[in-house]
C-alpha cells in the first residue's frame, strides 16, 4: 500500500512536470474553456431563456461540468501515447504497484482540472457570474466538480488503453461525451427540449451533476441532485477503475 | 574472466544475487489462432550473452515479453535469476532490466528526470535515485544532455538513455530486444561496446537481433528462432559450420570469360563454382589466403576483375540452410498479433 501511494505520486509528478513543456496542453486547459464561455454567453446567451437566472449564472456551472468531463482526455491521449512508445512496457517490467500508472495519471488530472476550474470561475466572475450561497456550499461545489472530473478520468483511462491510436481516442471520446454534455441541463433548460430528449436529459448524470452545482453555487432547489452527483461519481469510479486496471495488466506494448 | 573483473562484478551487483541464469523450457504462447511461441527452450549461463536470432515475427519479442513478466505463457517453465517468471513475477521484476526496440523514454522529461523516475519506481529514495541518474548519464555519455528534454535527443542518444534506464537498479539479468535496430553504424558500434562492458562486469544478457553480425560479435551462444521454435542453437562457429563455409564472390570486368574463371578457380572450391551475369560465386575450401590465391590464379590466367571479396554467411544464408525459406518470408502475423 505504501508503494502504491509513493509510485502513484511519482507518476503524477511525471505527468505534471511535462505540462509547462507542452504549451498546446496548457492552452487546452486555459484559453479553450475561456473561449467557450465567451462564445456561449455572448452568442447564444441572448437567445436562450433561463427563467430565474441570468444566462451567465445559468451557464457557468454547466460549462464547468462539461469542461471537467473533458479534462480526462489528457489521460486517454497520454496513456495511448505511452502504450505506443513502449513506456507502458517499461512500467510493467518495473517492480512498481500495478495500478500506480493509472492512479498517477488520474491524480495529475485532478491538478489540471483544478487549474481549469479556477480559470473558468475567474472568467465567469469577470463577465458577471456571482455566487449566491455560503462559503461551505461553494467549497462543496468545487469538491463535487473535482470528484466527477476524477471519475471521468477513469473512463478516459480505459478508453486510452483500448483504442489503437490517439486519433481514435480523440474521436471516440468526443462522440461519446459531447452528446452526453449537450443533452443535459448544462446549456439550456431541459424543459425546452423535445419529449424524448427530456426523458434522456433527466436521467443523464450530467444533468444531475449540473443541477447539484446550481444548488450549491446558486441556491437552486437541490432535490436529490447533490447525493445523486456523488453516487454517480463513485459508481463510475467503482466500475471503470477496476476495468482500466485490468486492461492495463494485460496491455501490450507498441509496435 | 580475471579475478579483478570478478571482484568488480561482485561489488556492482546486489549481494543477494548469486544466480543470474536464464532457463526457459517448453514455453508456449498463443495469440488467438497464432502460436507465437511453440515450445521454446532457451538457456543462458550467468555472465554470458545469449543471442536470439530471427526475422521479424519469429517470436523473439514475445519470448522477451514472457521472460520479463509482461506476458503469461500458456505452458512451460521460465526461471530467471532463480525466480519463476509467473509465480514470483513481482520479485523477478526487481532483478531484471528491459530495454526494448522503442527506446521507451518520456520525451517530455529530461534525461535526468527519466532516470530518476525509473529509480524511484524501483523503490529508491529520491536522493539516491538522483545520484544514480547522474552516474548513469555520465557513463552513457549523456551528462551534457541530461538536463534537456529527451524530445531533442538523436536516435542513438535515446537508445543509450533507454539502456541506462534498464540499468538503474543494477539488474543481474538484462533483456535487450533488438537494441540496435534503426541505429546508424557509429551508434551501433558504441552500443555494442557498452553491452560488452556490462557483460565484462558480470551481467547476464539476453539479446534479440535480426543481424547475424551483431549476434556474432556479442553472443556467447546463439539460438536461431523461426515461427515460434528454436531451430538451431550453439556458438557462432557451430552455426556457421552448419550453414557452410564462406563464399568467394568475384565481379568480372566487362567481357571477361566466366567459364575460364570457373575453371581457373575450381581447385579452390568445395563445390563447383556458380556464375551468373558476370558474377562468380564459390564456396572456398579454406578461408585463409583464399583471396590472395584467387587473385594470383586470375592474374596468371589474365582475367580482368572489378571486385573480389569473401562473403560471410548472412542471416538469409542461415535461414535458407536451416529452414529452406528466406528470413523475410517469416510470419509477420505473429508480430502483429503481439499487439493484442
Amino acid at each position: 500500500m505504501r508503494r502504491l501511494v509513493s509510485d502513484t505520486l511519482v507518476i503524477a509528478e511525471r505527468n505534471l512536470i511535462r505540462l509547462p513543456r507542452s504549451p498546446d496542453l496548457l492552452l487546452a486547459f486555459t484559453v479553450q474553456p475561456i473561449m467557450f464561455v465567451l462564445l456561449f454567453v455572448y452568442v447564444f446567451g441572448g437567445a436562450i431563456s433561463t427563467p430565474g437566472y441570468s444566462y451567465v449564472d445559468y451557464l457557468i456551472p454547466g460549462i464547468i461540468v462539461q469542461n471537467i468531463a473533458f479534462g480526462g482526455f489528457v489521460t486517454a491521449l497520454g496513456l495511448n501515447e505511452d502504450l505506443h512508445k513502449g513506456l507502458i512496457d517499461r512500467f510493467r517490467s518495473l517492480p512498481m504497484a500495478r495500478p500506480a500508472v493509472l492512479a498517477g495519471r488520474t491524480l495529475a488530472d485532478v491538478v489540471t482540472n483544478t487549474l481549469s476550474v479556477i480559470v473558468l470561475v475567474i472568467t465567469g466572475l469577470i463577465i458577471g457570474f456571482s455566487f449566491s450561497t455560503s462559503a461551505g456550499e461553494i467549497v462543496a461545489g468545487f469538491g463535487i466538480l473535482l470528484l466527477f472530473g476524477y471519475a471521468f478520468s477513469w473512463v478516459f483511462a480505459l478508453l486510452g488503453l483500448l483504442v489503437n491510436s490517439p486519433e481514435s481516442a480523440n474521436s471516440l471520446g468526443f462522440i461519446a461525451v459531447f452528446p452526453l454534455t449537450f443533452i443535459s441541463s448544462a446549456f439550456v433548460p431541459v424543459a425546452s427540449m423535445p419529449t424524448a430528449l427530456q426523458w434522456f436529459a433527466k436521467i443523464n448524470p450530467f444533468t444531475i451533476v449540473v443541477d447539484a452545482m446550481r444548488a450549491l453555487w446558486l441556491g437552486a432547489p437541490a432535490g436529490d441532485a447533490i447525493w445523486g452527483a456523488v453516487a454517480w461519481s463513485i459508481g463510475i469510479i467503482a466500475v471503470f477503475a477496476p476495468l482500466a486496471v485490468a486492461r492495463y495488466r494485460r496491455a501490450a506494448g507498441g509496435r | 574472466m580475471t579475478t579483478n573483473v570478478q571482484d568488480r562484478a561482485m561489488r556492482s551487483e546486489s549481494p543477494t544475487t548469486s544466480d543470474a541464469t536464464i532457463r526457459v523450457r517448453g514455453v508456449v504462447k498463443h495469440y488467438g489462432e497464432v502460436r507465437a511461441l511453440d515450445g521454446v527452450d532457451l538457456e543462458a549461463a550467468a555472465g554470458t550473452v545469449l543471442g536470439v536470432l530471427g526475422p521479424n515475427g519469429a517470436g523473439k519479442t514475445t519470448a522477451v515479453r514472457v521472460m520479463t513478466t509482461l506476458l503469461k505463457p500458456d505452458a512451460g517453465e521460465i526461471t530467471v535469476a532463480g525466480l519463476d517468471a509467473v509465480r514470483e513475477a513481482a520479485r523477478l521484476r526487481e532483478r531484471i532490466g528491459l530495454a526494448g526496440q522503442y527506446a521507451a523514454v518520456d520525451e517530455n522529461l529530461t534525461g535526468a528526470e527519466n532516470l530518476t523516475m525509473v529509480g524511484r519506481l524501483y523503490g529508491m529514495p529520491r536522493a539516491a535515485a538522483k545520484t544514480r541518474a547522474l552516474e548513469l548519464l555520465e557513463r552513457f555519455d549523456l551528462a551534457d544532455a541530461g538536463s534537456r528534454p529527451a524530445r531533442g535527443y538523436s536516435g542513438g542518444m535515446r537508445r543509450r538513455l533507454d539502456l541506462a534506464a534498464a540499468l538503474v537498479a543494477r539488474p543481474p539479468v538484462l533483456f535487450l530486444d533488438e537494441p540496435t535496430t534503426g541505429l546508424d553504424p557509429r551508434s551501433r558500434l558504441a552500443l555494442w561496446e557498452t553491452i560488452e562492458g556490462l557483460v565484462a562486469d558480470g551481467t547476464t544478457v539476453l539479446l534479440t537481433t535480426q543481424y547475424l553480425d551483431e549476434a556474432d560479435r556479442l553472443a556467447d551462444r546463439i539460438a536461431v528462432i523461426d515461427r515460434g521454435k528454436v531451430i538451431a542453437d550453439g556458438t557462432s562457429d557451430e552455426l556457421k559450420d552448419r550453414v557452410g563455409g564462406e563464399r568467394l564472390e568475384i565481379h568480372l570486368s566487362h567481357g571477361a570469360d566466366a567459364g575460364a574463371v570457373c575453371e581457373t578457380l575450381a581447385p579452390m572450391a568445395a563445390e563447383p563454382p556458380l556464375s551468373e551475369d558476370g558474377l562468380v560465386k564459390l564456396t572456398v575450401r579454406q578461408r585463409t589466403g583464399a583471396i590472395v590465391e584467387a587473385v594470383r590464379r586470375l592474374d596468371d590466367a589474365g582475367v580482368g576483375v572489378d571486385d573480389i571479396g569473401l562473403k560471410r554467411p548472412t542471416l538469409d544464408d542461415v535461414f535458407l540452410t536451416l529452414t529452406g525459406h528466406a528470413a523475410e518470408e517469416g510470419d509477420d502475423d505473429a508480430a502483429k498479433e503481439g499487439d493484442r
